[in-house]
């Protein structure tokens, strides 16, 4: 065990762990900014490299303490969440570079460093919960992720924002705790911790009362964290008024994580068979799905603030996912996990584009943004390409997800449903053209000169969008990375 | 009917549990004072704890300490003991982030009731809208 | 003592005193009332822990719950209100999610193995190793201790960086009593009351009694303290329960001498590197491990003739570890809060 190499699957969450505390010693800004890029470029970059390690089917697993399964806690990657530890190390690393931006004026003097420590424990968080093999450390690594996903929101510029963190934390607190009742039913009906050991034995008992309660329990807890409709009311909020920088991570990573949980504890742990043939969990998904697609893009469509509207337009977003998963097939899987990445990407770079808006006009509403395509053409740029995006045009990641997922409803010969998918991209297209119309067509009230927000907002911001552009054009990447975790997720179950 | 009744007494202590922790989360829902609902969600913590360490008790069975030299002695499983350790750490971090956010809140709002708050927040939408309506 | 007989009958009658405060929580307008009553909750829950052989729970569930809890209940309500407003809405939705749900778990519950019953599933699949085999693979009595920080010693890594996060919010908050504080406000932090000069506060500084026997309670505070820290290995105790009680002497100390006395004996600086300190060591244990060959936290690399020996210093260095960063963070909420002014 000795090698750099076999550590691999521990470092991936360790660098970033042992780094929140450490930034507590640098305190300087000038040295914690470089320090936390660093950090998470380093992880970005071990995502990679487990990825590449899974992708011919292997699962690396790292055991604790050197304890064996089921006694000590385990690390396993496969596929799956391989992948969505690369959307996530992915995102931090662009994103991170951008620093604490306006929630500067709300943070203590001299406490910066602060900033960043947060932002560690909450990408800690996240990937811990995605690479674990073990139940009850999802609920730990779940509970470092939101504290500090409530702290970042709370650091918003509006007196809002402290009662949208506040309103997260008690919704995410019962979420987590839904969870954990799930868990502890788990657990009295196996007797283990262990994914792995506990999916053959809940395989043996079949559908016990306890397993069906704890099913219950599971779904509904992670759903709190997913936003799925109708427990989605915390999200809008705290998206919206949490500063830019925090929104576009979270909204391109949390969310993800949440979703990569329904899928793992729907294959790996209850089994498709248990939840969508005994229960049926899919003929309650679906229309949930499908309402959420519509109400949050309508919800949107009448938003007057762009952070908002984003937030909304997310809600949707979200909808697409669950829209794929309740499909119970491999495709529907794929198209899932296809725009798990995309929409990363998407909100990623119009979060950012926020970012770029607050920076320049100090906040978000939509009459500030009369007029900005002449005023900041770069920044705006970004903007049309992403929305272009999230709407679904050929040539971006939005058209691949929508190829997929209408695809897929093909494959479960649901038309309606592929008719359903188009509907709600027009709904799309009106809020990203109203957003589009106000940028360019309008005259903004008071002159104002050209001028774009410092790179290192544009930068990020540029990456992102010409991602969703690279990756649109350049499909085959992510979808097949997607389709083997699928494919793996069918065949193996774990 | 006995059966039931026999049931509902060799899981007497589960039933007591989950009346516990469904007075605590009905506390954290339905107030509108915020500290109430910190309160509630403590409660509904602390009794999925209690809940954890039921599922342990083994009866006739003692604290899982091992004495030396003695295998004739029934412990009770100490896994849910050592998670629940974990979750009464995570419940005490939770409470004192959401009373930081609390003190916050009354500073910024001067109130610490939700009803008041967001009617504060609605209040101040309609004096943009009016203003906005004005200009 | 007739155990099998009197047990049912206690454990039933500190179920019927929780349920009954549980729902005067609910009912109590007062806040600091509600307050009070919590931490009684907290306390007969420890009883209720204990009884189910839950020492070690029933132990941190006393510290935590009855002690840093309730005082950080208290220190809210001191800067914010201690009334209830009138209820404006109806909680007949609440009523009816919380009916149904538990009504689910207790359908779930009725199906599950009867209490106690050595027979269930937990009782049969993996415990049973931790209980045979600990002994021999990591050599400490206390099983709790060796499933904790060693079997599943990621798992309280974890929580200690759960704790971590508690204290970074709590400062990026309240401001860690330093600097300015507030959206730009210009709210001045001279102006305003603090919460040390609370009433009960200064009731304690003010009567001679309590001043003295605090002052000399707090040297004894500190010492059983590191008992707990030390003693973990064999009896109920650890780097948790240790560094809660730890800070609750300083607390106790800075009530009597006053915040500024504990600020100048202790300087913010000096809880925030205290606070990452304890985490690192926990890392840092760790790390050495990985160096020495073994996976994160694999102890018995440490001595590699006798692995249960190494087993043993890392479990004692990992406690130590907790017990630091506990402590601090402790401190740092309490400074966190008590710093505040009052509006």
């Amino acid at each position: 065990m000795s090698d750099l190499a076999s550590h691999l699957p521990v470092l991936q969450v360790l660098i970033p762990l042992l780094a929140a505390p450490l930034c507590f010693l640098l305190r300087k800004e000038a040295i914690v900014l470089p320090f936390t890029i660093a950090v998470s470029f380093a992880c970005f970059a071990i995502s990679m490299n487990l990825l590449s390690q899974v992708l011919g089917g292997d699962i690396l697993v790292y055991e604790f303490g050197g304890w064996s399964r089921p006694y000590g806690i385990e690390y396993r990657v496969d596929i799956l969440n391989a992948f969505v530890l690369v959307v996530v190390s992915g995102i931090a690393a662009v994103v991170f570079a951008v620093g604490p931006g306006q929630a500067r004026r709300v943070i203590p003097e001299g406490r910066e460093y602060l900033f960043y420590s947060a932002a560690l424990l909450c990408l800690t968080g996240l990937l811990g919960v995605t690479i674990t093999g073990d139940v009850f450390n999802i609920f730990v690594f779940l509970e470092i992720s939101s504290l500090s996903s409530y702290i970042l929101i709370a650091l918003g510029l509006n007196r809002r924002a402290l009662m949208a963190a506040f309103s997260y934390l008690i919704m995410g607190t019962i979420g987590a705790t839904f969870l954990l009742i799930g868990i502890g039913f788990m657990y009295q009906a196996t007797g283990t911790l262990n994914m792995v050991d506990m999916a053959h034995r809940i395989q043996v008992l079949g559908p016990t009362k306890g397993v069906l309660v704890a099913l219950a329990f599971v779904m509904v807890g992670i759903s709190i964290k997913l936003a799925v409709f109708p427990l989605h009311h915390w999200l809008p909020n705290a998206y919206s008024y949490a500063p830019p920088l925090v929104s576009a991570f979270l909204a391109s990573t949390a969310t993800k994580v949440a979703y990569y949980l329904l899928i793992r504890f729907t294959f790996g742990l209850f089994g498709a068979a248990l939840v969508f043939e005994t229960v049926g969990i899919d003929r309650l998904l679906l229309p949930l799905s499908i309402i959420a697609m519509f109400v949050g893009s309508i919800a949107a469509i009448y938003q007057t603030e762009f952070k908002r509207l984003l937030a909304y337009s997310s809600i949707a977003q979200i909808g697409y996912m669950t829209l794929g998963l309740s499909f119970a097939t491999q495709a529907g899987v794929s198209a899932g996990l296809i725009h798990v990445f995309n929409h990363a990407l998407m909100k990623g770079a119009l979060f950012l584009v926020a970012a770029c808006v607050t920076w320049r006009m100090g906040g978000t509403n939509l009459d500030v943004m009369k007029g900005l395509g002449q005023r900041m053409p770069f920044t705006m740029a970004a903007m049309v390409v992403a929305g272009l995006a999230l709407v679904g045009v050929p040539g971006t990641v939005g058209f691949v997800s929508k190829w997929a997922l209408v695809s897929a409803a093909l494959e479960v010969d649901a038309l309606w449903i592929a008719f359903l998918i188009m509907a709600s991209s027009i709904l799309a297209l009106v809020y990203v053209w109203k957003v589009v119309e106000i940028a360019y067509f309008q005259t903004p009230e008071v002159e104002l000169e050209r001028r774009e927000p410092p790179l290192r907002l544009l930068i990020p911001t540029w990456i992102l969008a010409g991602a969703a552009i690279y990756f649109g054009i350049f499909s085959s990447y992510a979808v097949d990375v997607a389709e083997l975790a699928a494919q793996q997720v069918f065949m193996v179950g774990l | 009917m006995t059966s039931l009744a026999n049931q509902i007494l060799s899981h007497w202590n589960y039933l007591a549990v989950i009346t516990l922790m469904m007075i605590g989360l009905y506390i954290a829902i339905s107030r509108g004072n915020l500290v109430k609902k910190v309160m509630g969600m403590s409660v509904f913590q602390t009794s999925v704890i209690l809940l954890y360490v039921s599922m342990a008790k083994v009866t006739g069975g003692t604290a899982p300490i091992l004495i030396e030299g003695r295998d004739d002695i029934i412990y009770s499983n100490p896994l849910p003991h050592v998670l629940m350790l974990t979750a009464i750490v995570v419940g005490v971090a939770t409470t004192a982030l959401g009373l930081a956010l609390i003190v916050r809140i009354n500073e910024a709002y001067g109130t610490v009731e939700e009803d008041e708050i967001v009617a504060m927040d609605r209040a101040e939408d309609e004096r943009d809208l009016r203003s906005e309506d004005a200009s | 003592m007739g155990g099998e007989f009197t047990g049912p009958f206690v454990e039933m009658l500190l179920f019927i005193f929780m349920i009954g405060m549980a729902l005067y929580i609910a009912r109590m307008r007062s806040l600091f009332t509600a307050a009070m009553l919590f931490g009684i909750f907290s306390l007969l829950s420890a009883g209720m822990l204990t009884l189910m052989d839950a020492v070690d729970v029933a132990f941190t569930e006393a510290a935590v719950g009855a002690g840093i809890s309730t005082v950080l209940f208290l220190g809210a309500l001191g800067l914010t209100t201690s009334e209830e407003a009138p209820d404006s809405k109806h909680g007949w939705t609440a009523l009816l999610i919380v009916t149904a749900t538990g009504l689910l778990l207790a359908y779930a519950a009725l199906d599950m193995p009867a209490y106690g019953d050595p027979n269930a599933p937990i009782q049969l699949h993996v415990a049973p190793h931790y209980l045979k085999d600990s002994e021999q693979e990591v050599g400490i009595p206390n099983v709790v201790t060796s499933v904790l920080a060693s079997y599943r010693g990621y798992d309280t890594f974890g929580e200690t960086t759960v704790v971590l996060t508690a204290a970074v919010g709590a400062i990026l908050l309240l401001g860690g009593g330093v600097g300015r504080v507030g959206a730009g406000k210009g709210r001045d932090d001279e102006g305003g009351r603090r919460m040390s000069d609370t009433p009960i506060k200064m009731r304690v500084r003010e009567t001679v009694i309590l001043r003295v026997v605090g002052k000399a309670l707090v040297p004894f505070i500190l010492l059983f303290a590191l008992y707990v820290q030390f003693h973990g290995d064999y009896g109920p105790g650890g780097g948790f329960q240790a560094g809660v009680i730890f800070a609750a002497g300083l607390i106790l100390h800075a009530l009597i001498f006053g915040l500024d006395a504990l600020r100048r004996a202790i300087p913010q600086v000096v809880v925030e590197i205290g606070i990452a300190a304890g985490a690192l060591i926990y890392g840092g244990v760790g790390v050495a491990s990985m160096v020495l060959g073994g996976e994160f936290l694999h102890y018995g690399v440490f001595d590699r003739h006798n692995p249960a020996h190494g087993q043993h210093l890392g479990i004692l260095l990992v406690e130590f570890g907790v017990g630091i960063t506990v402590t601090f963070v402790m401190v740092a909420i309490f400074y966190a809060f008590a710093g505040r002014s009052r509006q």
